[in-house]
């Protein structure tokens, strides 16, 4: 008993000089200041990034005013109207999405409610591979290899369509393999995986519960998903394309590489056409004056979109997993 | 008897017939077939880039410069600048995006906890992993480039900026799975919270951070739209990295993919499948950490 207590003694004051006390050592302080200054950074980066770019690009702002958002891209003539790219960003984006979502989602049903947890780990390293293989690496694959071979496909499929009025004009005669097609789907390529791994999160907090619930009333596998998966995950899914969206919008060099280089607005789809990032990768090199402030302009613009969409996506898939947890 | 019973009484599970089964299995058919779509143009890359690449692979060809010009056939020269490059300015993105993301990492879990502060940072830290790589490199163009001058160190700035929420972000997820009772142990010492964080939580997690760590250098080694205006992109081997124009592996392949001749797509395809390997043995390099230091996982 009197040794318990002689223990206890000094061990008291030890202990209530610090967790106790308000007043924390001087290197607990400036630890966490540091910290905190680490953490801020991203904000300020963030801050920074839409400050100097803006002020790089302002002479671009002023000087064309709403004509940014015009449809002749002409460096030669000093006229730099942005609408062409906005408009391949969208398409090239667009048909990603279609070819990219799809897959995707069938690949994450795959490994959330068929496949044994030993054949899922396998499937999942496969699927991480096509993220590991650089932007550049696609380009250059695209570019001497899948857009020489496609556009083959692309001269049949143009002449089978001749004269059908709304495929006429979508897939008419192509010129080349490089064109808006081509970029989506090497676009589609590379934003499988994160489309699939965040839909695999999403689908993986669907409640047991609910999943046993309709096979016990006798689902099928397919009824089971549309029933219980579906309806559970659909926001958080929603929330994985927007961020495959922003993506598809912000890459860069394999679309530079691919998409044919032509500040064009045309509905065919085989057509060389160009992309935000593809333009600026492709022409700031022999940029300068209002030519260099239009291409940083198309950056800044790029950085709204691309911010709001994650924005967005962030905020829906965040809210889902919470959903999922809770 | 009781085996009559059970088979009588109990659930029948067969698969229902008819049309619901036929529509079941063309749905797990379908899965499997976008398994196998998703699967295609990664074996087809794979195959071109080792069958390609390995025809000019050698240790010169990773050593040797200056790079020759495009016109040259494919067994002069190498890519030794370029390899030099990406070594110097992905070790200097390293150095400074590790660690300043693992504090970052550190004031969300140990200290922000669920304050707005932190979950505004943990938030923007999410969504500035979706920044294109491109806007960083215009980014950095802006800042450091037009005052000081195209270097390597400009080009680490901006791979920095790209690798500093993914780190933020592993770092983080490993901080969460380090258990509670391991700190209140230490605090019940009488330690502080630094002292806490560095001696006990961090060592906890060490594995987990090192290896994703791994994979945001893997991801870096292969960006190129940061670097095309930060270093520029030239054929000599430039040391300093902070001064003057340099090049590296990933602008290298951009330079010459859309070069006619076969010498220049030649020296590209050597240089993809040096860009492949790196990455493949960072990403052993992070499977292993994690199999042997990984003391927590989900």
């Amino acid at each position: 008993m009197s040794t318990l207590t002689q223990q206890a003694g000094p061990a008291t004051p030890a202990g209530s000089a610090h967790p106790l006390s308000q007043r924390r050592p001087l290197g607990d302080r400036t630890f966490q200041i540091i910290t905190l200054a680490c953490g801020l950074l991203v904000l300020v980066i963030l801050v920074l990034i839409a400050l100097s770019t803006t002020q790089q690009a302002s002479s671009w702002f002023t000087t064309e005013g709403w004509g940014i958002f015009g449809t002749v891209w002409n460096p030669a003539a000093n006229q730099f109207g942005a609408l062409a790219f906005i408009y391949g960003t969208a398409i090239t984006a667009a048909i990603a999405l279609i070819m990219a979502v799809p897959v995707s989602v069938g690949i994450a049903l795959l490994l959330t409610e068929v496949v044994p947890y030993r054949l899922a780990r396998p499937i999942v390293y496969v699927i991480d591979l096509l993220a590991v293989v650089p932007s550049v690496v696609w380009g250059l694959w695209g570019i001497l290899v899948f857009a020489p071979w496609i556009g083959k496909i692309y001269v049949d499929i143009g002449s089978a369509v001749t004269g059908i009025p709304v495929l006429d004009s979508l897939f008419g005669p192509p010129t080349s393999g490089a064109s808006f097609f081509t970029a989506g789907i090497i676009l589609a390529f590379m934003i499988t995986p994160i489309v699939t791994s965040l839909s695999r999160e999403v689908i993986a907090t669907v409640p047991a519960i609910d999943k046993e619930g309709a096979y016990a009333l006798g689902a099928t596998r397919l009824e089971m998903i549309r029933g219980a998966v579906w309806p559970h995950s659909k926001g958080g899914i929603t929330g994985a394309v927007l961020l495959g969206l922003g993506r598809a919008m912000g890459e860069t060099i394999a679309a530079a590489l691919v998409i044919g280089s032509s500040a064009t607005i045309t509905s065919h789809l085989f057509a060389p056409g160009d992309s935000m990032p593809a333009v600026i990768a492709n022409q700031f090199g022999e940029a300068s004056g209002v030519f260099r402030a239009a291409l940083i302009g198309l950056g800044v613009l790029l950085f709204a979109f691309t911010i709001i969409v994650n924005i967005i996506a962030r905020a829906i898939v965040g809210r889902s997993a919470e959903q999922g947890t809770a | 008897m009781a085996a009559i019973t059970e088979q009588q009484l109990g659930p029948n599970l067969q698969e229902p017939a008819g049309w619901r089964r036929t529509k079941n299995r063309i749905a797990t058919i379908a899965m499997v077939v976008a398994f196998v779509l998703a699967l295609v143009p990664l074996v087809f890359v794979l195959i071109t880039v080792i069958a390609r690449g390995i025809k000019i692979m050698s240790w010169s060809f990773l050593t040797s410069g200056p790079i020759p010009p495009n016109v040259a056939p494919a067994n002069v020269g190498g890519i030794g600048p370029a390899v030099l490059g990406t070594i110097e300015i992905v070790a200097i993105a390293t150095a400074m995006a590790v660690p300043l993301g693992v504090l970052g990492a550190i004031y969300l879990n140990e200290y922000g906890g669920k304050n707005w502060l932190a979950r505004l940072i943990g938030f923007m830290s999410d969504v500035m992993t979706g920044v294109p790589s491109i806007v960083m490199g215009l980014f950095i163009f802006s800042i450091w480039v037009l005052h000081f001058g195209f270097s390597g160190f400009a080009g680490a700035l901006a791979l920095g900026c790209l690798m500093l929420p993914v780190v933020i972000r592993s770092t983080d997820e490993m901080l969460k799975l380090v258990p509670n009772p391991l700190r209140e142990g230490s605090y019940a010492l009488g330690a502080s919270k630094a002292r806490v964080t560095v001696t006990v939580v961090l060592p906890a997690a060490i594995g987990g951070i090192v290896s994703g760590a791994l994979l945001a250098v893997a991801r870096a080694a292969g960006e190129t739209a940061p670097l095309l205006f930060t270093i520029l992109t030239v054929t000599t081997a430039n040391p300093n990295v902070f001064s003057g124009p340099n090049t590296s592996i990933p602008s290298q392949i951009f330079a010459n993919a859309t070069s006619p001749y076969v010498g220049a797509q030649d020296r590209a395809w050597g240089a993809a499948l040096t860009l492949i390997l790196i990455a493949f043995i960072l990403m052993i390099a992070a499977r292993i950490v994690t199999a042997r230091f990984t003391r927590y996982s989900r």
